[in-house]
C-alpha cells in the first residue's frame, strides 16, 4: 500500500488555500483586462456603425452562439450590401465568453468602454444576458438579446430588449399542448437548477398545467455539466408519468433521453422548449430523442416567403447548413437593430432605443415582431417533434 | 417484489457503476500523491485527452460500425497508449524539473497543465461536444427482480474490477510495485537501496494515465457525449473520492469512490436532487470530521 508522508487534513486545507491564491491571481488577470479596457478611449470613426456582440462561441453550449453570430452576420453583410445605413458600413465585434456569465460581463464593459459600439446583441443563454445586461443599461446603451427568454432580463432597465417570447409563454405553450393536443394529465418535470431557463420555464409549466387539471407526480432536478440523470430518472419512472418536461438545454436533453429509455421508459414522450434546438440534439440523443417534442421560435417546414427566402440565403452563405431557430433569430435581432438606427434621427444609444421600443408588427422570419411596454416581443410559437433529421412542424401556438 | 425495494435495488445498481468510474480515476490521484506528495489536478485531462483518443481512433477505423469485444480493445489501447504518452509528457516537462523546488510551485504547475490542456483541446478538437462511437450494444444482459442489468453496466464493473486487480497484483506482488511502495515510503533511502527513483515516478505516471485511460473509455461507452470540458466535474469527484478513502491509499480510492457514487444515488433516491452534491460532499464533511484520515488511511506525525 502506498502511504501518505503527511496527514491527510492538513494537504487538504493546504489544497484548498492554494486554491484559493490561484483563483485570486486569475480574478486579478480579468480586473487588469477591464481596466486596460477604461483607459483606451477610441472615437468612433465616422464613416462605420459599430455594433457589438458576445455570445457562448466555445464552451457546451457553442452551437447557440455560433448559430447566432451566423445569422447576426448575414443580415448586416445584407444591409451593407444595400448601401448601409445613412450612408455608412456597419462593422460587427463579436466577442466569445465561453459560455461564463462573468466573462459575458467583461466583454459587454469591452465592447461599450473600449470598442464604443452604439448598440450591442447578446445573449443567448438568460444567465449570461442577466449577468451582462446591467451593464449595458448603467453605460445606457441598448442591448438587444436574440433568444434570453427569462422574464428578469428586460426588467433590469429600459435599455434592454428582446426579439424572442419569454417563459411564462413557453412553459404555458408546452402545458397547453401537453393537454389539449397530447390529452396527458400526469406529467413529471426534470428541471436544470443551475439555469434561470429552466427553472422559469418549469415553475410556468407546472402551474398552468395544475390550472388546467393535470397533475405534476413529481418534481427532480440536475445541474447543468451533469452526465448521469439514472437516479432522477428511476424516481421519475416510480411516479409512472405519461410524459416528461425536460426544459434543459441540448447535450443533457439528448443524454437524459438515452438514460430514460435505458431505465425502461419507453413509450413515455419528453418535452421542451427552445434550449433543445440543435442538430447536436439528434446526434446525442438518437433513437431516443425521436418522437419527443419542443416550442420554438420558428420552424424550416414554414410557407412563409420571408423563411423561405432566409433559408435559402443562410444556405448559400454557410455551404449548404440549415438555420436553426437562433440563427433565425440573430438574423431578426439584427435587422430590429438596423431598422430602428435606419429610423433614428441621429445616431445615438438614446436615439436608437427609443426606436428600437417602437418596433410594431416587424415582418421577421420568427415572425411579426412587435416590442410592448415591458420591452418583451410580442409573437407566436411553434411546437415541433423530433424525427429523422429534420423537426416535424406540428403546431403553431399564439399568445 | 415491492415497488420501492426495486427502486432501490435499481439506485443500489446506479450507484455502484458510478461510484466503480470515480474509484478508477481516483487511483490515479491516489498513486501519485503515495509517491510524490503531490496532487495531479492535470490528471482529469489526462482522462479528457483519453477519451478524444479513443474517439478519433474509433472514427478513423470506423469501429461503430462493427461493434464487439475487439473494437473495445482496440478503443481501450488506443486511450491506454495516449494517455500513457502525455503522463509521461507532463511528467517529463512540467513536474521533473520542479522536484526540488517547493511543493506549492509544483501544485500551481499542475492547474497551469491543467487549464492549457483543457482549452488547447478546445482549440484543437472543437469546444461542441461529440458522440462517443458505440462499440458495445446497449441492450438488457438479464433482469432480476424487475431491474433491468445491461451490458453497458456489467462491462463497467467488470472491466473497472479487472483493472483495480491488476493493479493491487502489480503493487503487491511484483518487483516494480515492490519498488513503487519504498519509494512511496521514503524516496531518498529507496534510492540508496539502487532504486532509480526517476524511472520509479515515471511508471507510476504510466501507470495511473492508464487507469484514466479505461475510465475515459468506460465513461465514453455509458454516457457518449464528450467534450473538452468533461474531465473538470469529474475530476473534482474523483479526488474527492480519493481523500474520502485517504489519499495514498489504493484500497481507500476504490472505497472512496463506490462511497461517493452511491451516497450521490441515494441523495438523490430519498432526499433531493436538487441538493445532491451540497448533501454528498456534507455526507463527506462529517466522515472526514470523524477520521481525519480518510476511511482506509492511517495518520502520520508530522515530524517538526
Amino acid at each position: 500500500m502506498l502511504q501518505p508522508k503527511s496527514s491527510t487534513l492538513r494537504s487538504v486545507f493546504s489544497t484548498r488555500s492554494r486554491l484559493a491564491l490561484f483563483a485570486f491571481a486569475a480574478f486579478g488577470a480579468t480586473m487588469n483586462l477591464q481596466l486596460a479596457g477604461c483607459t483606451k478611449k477610441n472615437a468612433q470613426p465616422s464613416n462605420v456603425i459599430k455594433i457589438g456582440e458576445y455570445g457562448s462561441f466555445t464552451g457546451s453550449e457553442a452551437t447557440f452562439g455560433v448559430s447566432t453570430n451566423e445569422g447576426l452576420k448575414l443580415a448586416i453583410k445584407e444591409k451593407n450590401a444595400a448601401g448601409g445605413i445613412k450612408g455608412k458600413k456597419i462593422e460587427l465585434i463579436s466577442y466569445d465568453n465561453q459560455g461564463k456569465p462573468e466573462e459575458a460581463r467583461a466583454m459587454v464593459q469591452r465592447l461599450i468602454t473600449q470598442d464604443q459600439v452604439l448598440a450591442v446583441i447578446g445573449e443567448v443563454a438568460s444567465t449570461r444576458s442577466l449577468a451582462a445586461a446591467p451593464v449595458a443599461q448603467q453605460y445606457k446603451v441598448p442591448m438587444i438579446s436574440p433568444s434570453s427568454t427569462n422574464p428578469q432580463v428586460t426588467e433590469i432597465g429600459d435599455y434592454i430588449f428582446r426579439v424572442c417570447f419569454i417563459d411564462p409563454f413557453q412553459g404555458l405553450v408546452m402545458a397547453k399542448f401537453a393537454r389539449e393536443n397530447l390529452k396527458k394529465s400526469k406529467v413529471a418535470i426534470l428541471k436544470d437548477v443551475k439555469s434561470d431557463y429552466s427553472t422559469g420555464l418549469s415553475d410556468v409549466f407546472e402551474r398552468e398545467f395544475k390550472a388546467m387539471g393535470g397533475e405534476i407526480v413529481g418534481i427532480e432536478s440536475y445541474a447543468s455539466g451533469d452526465t448521469d440523470f439514472k437516479a432522477q430518472l428511476t424516481q421519475i419512472k416510480g411516479k409512472k408519468p405519461e410524459a416528461i418536461f425536460v426544459p434543459g438545454y441540448y447535450t443533457e436533453v439528448g443524454m437524459i433521453a438515452r438514460q430514460a429509455r435505458q431505465l425502461g421508459l419507453k413509450d413515455v414522450p419528453l418535452l421542451g422548449g427552445d434550449g433543445w434546438d440543435s442538430d447536436k440534439l439528434w446526434e446525442i440523443g438518437g433513437e431516443a430523442i425521436k418522437g419527443s417534442y419542443f416550442s420554438n421560435h420558428y420552424t424550416t417546414e414554414s410557407d412563409n416567403p420571408k423563411v423561405i427566402e432566409f433559408i435559402k440565403r443562410y444556405r448559400e452563405e454557410y455551404k449548404g447548413k440549415t438555420p436553426d431557430g437562433l440563427a433565425a433569430l440573430g438574423y431578426d435581432a439584427g435587422q430590429i437593430l438596423m431598422a430602428a438606427m435606419e429610423r433614428a434621427p441621429e445616431l445615438t444609444p438614446k436615439a436608437i432605443r427609443d426606436e428600437i421600443a417602437k418596433t410594431k408588427d416587424f415582418a421577421g422570419v420568427t415572425g411579426q415582431i412587435s416590442i410592448n411596454e415591458q420591452r418583451n416581443a410580442t409573437k407566436s410559437a411553434v411546437v415541433v417533434q423530433v424525427a429523422d433529421k429534420v423537426n416535424r412542424f406540428i403546431t403553431t401556438i399564439t399568445p | 417484489m415491492e415497488a420501492s425495494q426495486q427502486e432501490f435495488l435499481q439506485h443500489l445498481l446506479n450507484g455502484v457503476t458510478l461510484g466503480s468510474i470515480y474509484a478508477l480515476i481516483a487511483l490515479g490521484y491516489t498513486m501519485v500523491y503515495g509517491i510524490l506528495q503531490l496532487i495531479n489536478f492535470a490528471h482529469s485531462e489526462v482522462y479528457m485527452m483519453g477519451a478524444f483518443a479513443a474517439y478519433y481512433t474509433g472514427r478513423t477505423l470506423q469501429l461503430d460500425q462493427s461493434p464487439g469485444i475487439l473494437s473495445f480493445l482496440i478503443l481501450l489501447i488506443a486511450a491506454i497508449v495516449a494517455c500513457s504518452v502525455l503522463g509521461l509528457t507532463i511528467e517529463r516537462l512540467a513536474y521533473r524539473p520542479l522536484r526540488k523546488a517547493p511543493k506549492l510551485n509544483i501544485l500551481i504547475t499542475a492547474i497551469g497543465v491543467s487549464l492549457l490542456l483543457q482549452y488547447s483541446a478546445q482549440v484543437i478538437f472543437g469546444a461542441e461536444p461529440k458522440l462517443f462511437p458505440e462499440v458495445i450494444a446497449d441492450r438488457t444482459l438479464f433482469t432480476v427482480a424487475e431491474v433491468e442489468v445491461r451490458t453497458l453496466d456489467i462491462t463497467i464493473f467488470l472491466v473497472g474490477t479487472l483493472a483495480m486487480g491488476g493493479l493491487h497484483f502489480l503493487i503487491h506482488q511484483t518487483r516494480l510495485g515492490m519498488a513503487m511502495r519504498a519509494v512511496s515510503v521514503n524516496g531518498p533511502v529507496a534510492s540508496l537501496m539502487g532504486i532509480n527513483v526517476d524511472r520509479i515516478i515515471m511508471w507510476t505516471f504510466v501507470v495511473g494515465s492508464s487507469l484514466a485511460a479505461v475510465g475515459s473509455v468506460l465513461v465514453g461507452l455509458k454516457y457518449p457525449k464528450i467534450d473538452p470540458l468533461m474531465g473538470m466535474l469529474i475530476g473534482i469527484k474523483a479526488f474527492v473520492a480519493a481523500v474520502l478513502g485517504g489519499i495514498g491509499s489504493l484500497p481507500g480510492a476504490m472505497l472512496g469512490g463506490i462511497f461517493l457514487g452511491l451516497s450521490e444515488e441515494m441523495v438523490v433516491a430519498y432526499l433531493s436532487s436538487t441538493y445532491r452534491d451540497a448533501l454528498a460532499f456534507g455526507i463527506l464533511i462529517v466522515v472526514l470530521l470523524f477520521r481525519p484520515a480518510g476511511l482506509m488511511g492511517t495518520p502520520v506525525k508530522e515530524k517538526v
